[in-house]
């Protein structure tokens, strides 16, 4: 069915009447009664070891209830916050995982990090008893430099050399056989800059315990609250899974950081069952710069081996990974397995061998952020294509189009261990060209250089592999958890519909989405139907939302359910109709005998299963609620082109984005006015890397972006009008025949930006974050 | 200290600590959680409100500043069934993911559009250059408050 408001409507959001009135409930908005407030003292150094903490002050002040430090929940047996992706280093040894309690007991290694913990009957009371708290620290040396920190002063007594794996992926024989007979080679040098993810809600948890029953509740901004749950209870033994209730309520973006079990909640909830009271945390904004997981930080030699025509035949890449002090719940796996799995891009690169050496430094640690390792994949690749191009002389679209895996190529195995389902590169491209005017783009150019302007346009066609994974190849490459998702349809007497999901909305609009594929599928009103999510209390064991799976795996697994749901109600309407399962037709609602004018509708037969008068009891159990767990076939491969086009001013380096043109294939589009909005924002990540963002240690270990006076965040008037459009090939392998939409912005733009800018300048590179600066160095050949 | 401020039509007179912000008021006094906070330097404007009219951000005003303000905050300047346009024209056009940023972004758009020139896209992206979104990468944010203000 498509209504106004089935799949592939625009429809309006319903989350949003709460959002738009300040009615929504994120954590900072939940009050207990006699709460108390939690401060967490950070160490200011880099890295040091504790000699001694003294909380006797702290504890001595007015309004101060408790005092903890590191050791304190040690002897709770509270355990270390775990890393959830084994990775093997190419000897086959493990990663090195060095203990990361969640306050520090012995030793700090970053900036931040914290080491106590102040509960206070109010906020202020408890910000100033964690003022008091004081510590005897022997400072340490510190490794900041990344492409030092291997052979630098050993930060973990488990990592020699800094190093936590050293990874592989391709075939290097291979690799190297198409280098030596190539007729070119183009190399890079890459620097991914660090990024700090900064959702616009800083992190918070509000812990309670109730000493009669012995159960735990959570509210806290997490992605993925049964997660959450799951490491609180077998990891941190904090309780048993069946007495802590984890709630996600509203949360205001992601974007990857609220993945993570942090130190914050482990200490809150924790304290909270050791005072029986509730506690209440929230970041400051500069607490968010300074212990969020960060994102990105990779230092890359790349090589791109090309015969004369242009055609690729081999990829080299050689990265080092920055993990930051510890590693982070699954820092492990972006530089790896969402990283080097997608440097063939949409190419039939024969050849590819990537090694990824992770390292430790004293920084806050590093994971997933918006495309986690596939943005990174994909500024390789396509900074450089384009660079081959330019060396090859060869039109940047054409050397695409040669080298692009065609649509009769599928299902297409990659050389790094993915297999392509579906796609059609070509006409994500053309579109784009169209789209953007490639035709006048050298009069554009002229015209620009009339005024005393110089313009470049760079394209990126980027691919990406969403809704990990399957569970069991997750599993056998290392992950911890298995990657299905989870979804309950549950009719009412009446017939309106509760959706339960183990995914998780932290803006992506799933109460809509979600709502419209069940609505069209039983054939009910759009408003009939409700999402629940975000508590483990009221929805099956899932995974939550992130590497943009939420509809591709949790969307899927209310397809099956909802299947469910329609195939009893056809026994349920074939007894009531007096024929037979194979007779009953279900079209828009209504369940009708083949060739008879006798239909009753869903929600008669609804009400029939839990008031059963006329019901087949003999055969079917009362009640309408149906389960379903959906565990993908494959990744899917979400892909498109990104064309942008800029111009610069040459008297101050400032650049300005004229003209962006974004055509992703997302498979199937269930609103389209949803995924549009997901591509702006990623987009403007993207751009934000490429223009703006960027996290800085000075040599000594300091963060000196640590507030938005010195990180620069993307406002509106840095960003230009997008134009966004899409192309269909459908997913082969899930209900839905859809792929993902959530972080290809983020993933496709930033090559094409800095291919845009470099083609300006006719320089190779230019570092990012491209700041006026930075681009007048350029131009003056610095 | 003893303020007295009326917020969305109603008086309120409380006492405060004298270092207190105002939006510190509103939020745990007042309980009107809508305005939110998103940063500790003034600079992301998630805690915009009307201060006798005008937008600012409450993280910045001592609360003794706002004794005998009129105050609004985003609860009060409309409501499910009869949303101002500003918040309609936001829903009609996506211009809000996960709502963190939506209230401020909304009082600053409302001030905008009531005490300054006819916009345009530029005018827009500047006007609103103190408020961050993560989310939308401001172009729906734009198209929303180009529409509120046909319809204002
Ligand atoms: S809270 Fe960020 S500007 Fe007020
Ligand atoms: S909608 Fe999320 S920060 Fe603006």
């Amino acid at each position: 069915m498509t209504s106004e408001t089935g799949i592939g409507a625009a429809v309006k959001r319903k989350e949003d009447a709460r959002f738009i009135t300040g009615a929504g409930h994120y954590t900072d908005d939940i009050n207990q009664p006699g709460q108390l407030y939690a401060v967490f003292v950070r160490s200011m150094y880099p890295r040091a070891e504790i000699r001694s903490i003294d909380v006797s002050s702290a504890l001595a002040m007015e309004g101060v209830v408790a005092a903890y430090t590191g050791a304190d929940l040690a002897a709770d047996e509270i355990g270390d916050l775990p890393c959830g992706w084994m990775v093997k280093s190419k000897d086959g040894s493990d990663m090195i995982q060095p203990p990361h309690p969640p306050v520090a007991v012995s030793v700090v290694n970053y900036v931040g990090e914290p080491y106590a913990m102040v509960v206070a009957e109010t906020l202020q009371a408890a910000r100033d008893g964690a003022e008091a708290v004081t510590a005897d620290f022997n400072e340490l040396p510190v490794v900041v430099d990344l492409a030092s920190a291997h052979g630098a002063d050993q930060i973990h007594e488990a990592a020699p050399g800094n190093q936590c794996y050293d990874w592989e992926l391709g075939d290097r024989e291979a690799t190297d056989a198409a280098f030596a007979s190539a007729d070119h080679v183009t190399s890079l040098d890459i620097v991914n800059n660090r990024l700090i993810p900064n959702a616009m809600e800083p992190r918070a948890a509000v812990g309670m315990y109730e000493a009669a029953t012995g159960n735990y509740t959570l509210y806290t901004t997490s992605q993925n609250p049964h997660l959450e749950r799951l490491i609180l209870a077998a990891f941190v033994n904090v309780a048993a899974e069946s007495k802590l209730r984890v709630v996600s309520p509203d949360v205001g973006g992601g974007f990857g950081s609220k993945i993570f079990v942090y130190a914050e909640e482990t200490a809150v909830i924790w304290a909270a069952g050791k005072l029986a009271r509730a506690i209440k945390w929230r970041a400051d904004r500069s607490e968010s710069f300074l212990a969020d997981a960060h994102g990105r930080d990779h230092l890359t030699k790349a090589e791109l081996a090309l015969k004369a025509d242009g055609t690729f035949v081999g990829l080299r890449v050689k990265t080092v990974a920055n993990m930051g002090a510890y590693l982070s719940l699954f820092a492990s796996s972006v530089p790896t397995y969402l990283y080097g799995t997608l440097l063939a891009g949409q190419y039939r690169t024969p050849a590819i061998y990537v090694e990824v050496q992770s390292v430790f430094t004293n920084t806050a640690p590093v994971d997933a952020y918006r495309g986690a390792g596939r943005p990174e994949a994909t500024y390789v690749v396509e900074r450089l294509v384009e660079t081959a191009a330019r060396e090859l002389g060869k039109d940047p679209a054409d050397i695409r189009r040669l080298n692009f895996i065609q649509p009769e190529d599928f299902p297409y195995e990659t050389p790094v261990a993915l297999t392509y389902d579906t796609g059609d590169y070509d006409a994500s491209l053309k579109k784009a060209i169209e789209l953007i005017g490639y035709d006048g783009f050298a009069e554009r150019k002229a015209s620009s250089e009339a005024n005393g302007k110089k313009r470049g346009i760079g394209f990126s066609c980027y691919i990406e592999a969403c809704g990990l994974a399957p569970s069991q190849v997750a599993l056998s490459l290392g992950a911890g958890v298995g990657l299905f998702e989870s979804a309950e349809v549950r009719v009412d007497v009446t017939g309106s519909v509760s959706v339960m999901t183990g995914c998780h909305s932290h803006g992506q609009g799933h109460e809509t989405t979600f709502a419209q594929i069940v609505s069209d599928k039983l054939g009910i009103p759009f408003e009939n139907v409700d999402v629940v999510h975000g508590d483990t209390g009221r929805s099956d064991y899932g995974l939550g939302t992130y590497g943009s799976r939420s509809l591709v795996v949790g969307g899927s697994a209310i397809v099956k359910a909802t299947d469910k749901v329609i195939a009893k109600s056809r026994k349920i309407a074939a007894h009531m109709l007096e024929s037979t399962e194979e007779n009953v037709d279900f079209e828009e609602g209504t369940f009708s005998v083949t060739d008879s004018n006798q239909s009753i509708t869903f929600p008669e037969v609804a009400f029939s299963a839990y008031v059963p008068g006329n019901y087949p009891l003999d055969e079917l159990e009362p009640g309408l609620s149906e389960k379903a767990f959906y565990d993908p076939e494959n990744f899917t491969y979400p892909a498109g082109a990104h064309i942008c086009e800029v111009e610069v001013d040459p008297e101050t380096g400032k650049v300005e984005i004229v003209n962006f043109v974004a055509v992703d294939d997302f498979g199937e589009i269930i609103n389209p006015m949803i995924v549009a909005g997901q591509v702006h924002g990623g987009l403007a990540q993207g751009i934000g890397q490429a223009l703006l963002e960027h996290a800085i240690y000075d040599e000594s270990g300091q963060l000196v972006t640590g507030s938005y006076m010195d990180y620069t965040m993307p406002r509106a008037d840095d960003m230009p009008n997008f134009v966004v459009d899409t192309t269909v090939t459908p997913c082969t392998h899930n209900p839905l025949g859809a792929k993902g939409c959530g972080e290809a912005g983020a993933i496709g733009s930033t090559a094409a930006v800095m291919n845009a800018l470099t083609d300006a300048l006719g320089v190779v590179d230019v570092p990012m974050p491209a700041t006026p600066e930075t681009v007048w160095r350029a131009m003056e050949g610095e | 200290m003893e303020i007295s401020l009326t917020v969305n039509g109603t008086e309120h007179t409380t006492d405060v600590p004298d270092n207190s912000l105002l939006v510190e008021i509103i939020r745990e006094r007042l309980n009107l959680t809508g305005t939110h906070v998103g940063c500790d330097t003034s600079q992301c404007g998630a805690c915009t409100i009307h201060m006798d009219g005008r937008s600012v951000k409450s993280c910045t005003v001592l609360a003794g500043q706002a004794d005998g303000a009129d105050i609004t905050t985003i609860e009060g300047i409309g409501t499910v069934d009869a949303l101002h346009p500003m918040q309609e024209a936001f829903r009609e056009n996506h211009a809000l993911q996960c709502g963190f940023c939506t209230p401020g972004m909304i009082m600053s758009a409302i001030d905008l559009v009531e005490n300054g020139k006819p916009l345009d896209e530029r005018s827009v992206r500047e006007g609103l250059e103190g408020n961050l979104c993560r989310c939308t990468g401001y172009h729906n944010i734009v198209k929303a408050v180009l529409d509120a203000q046909d319809k204002m």
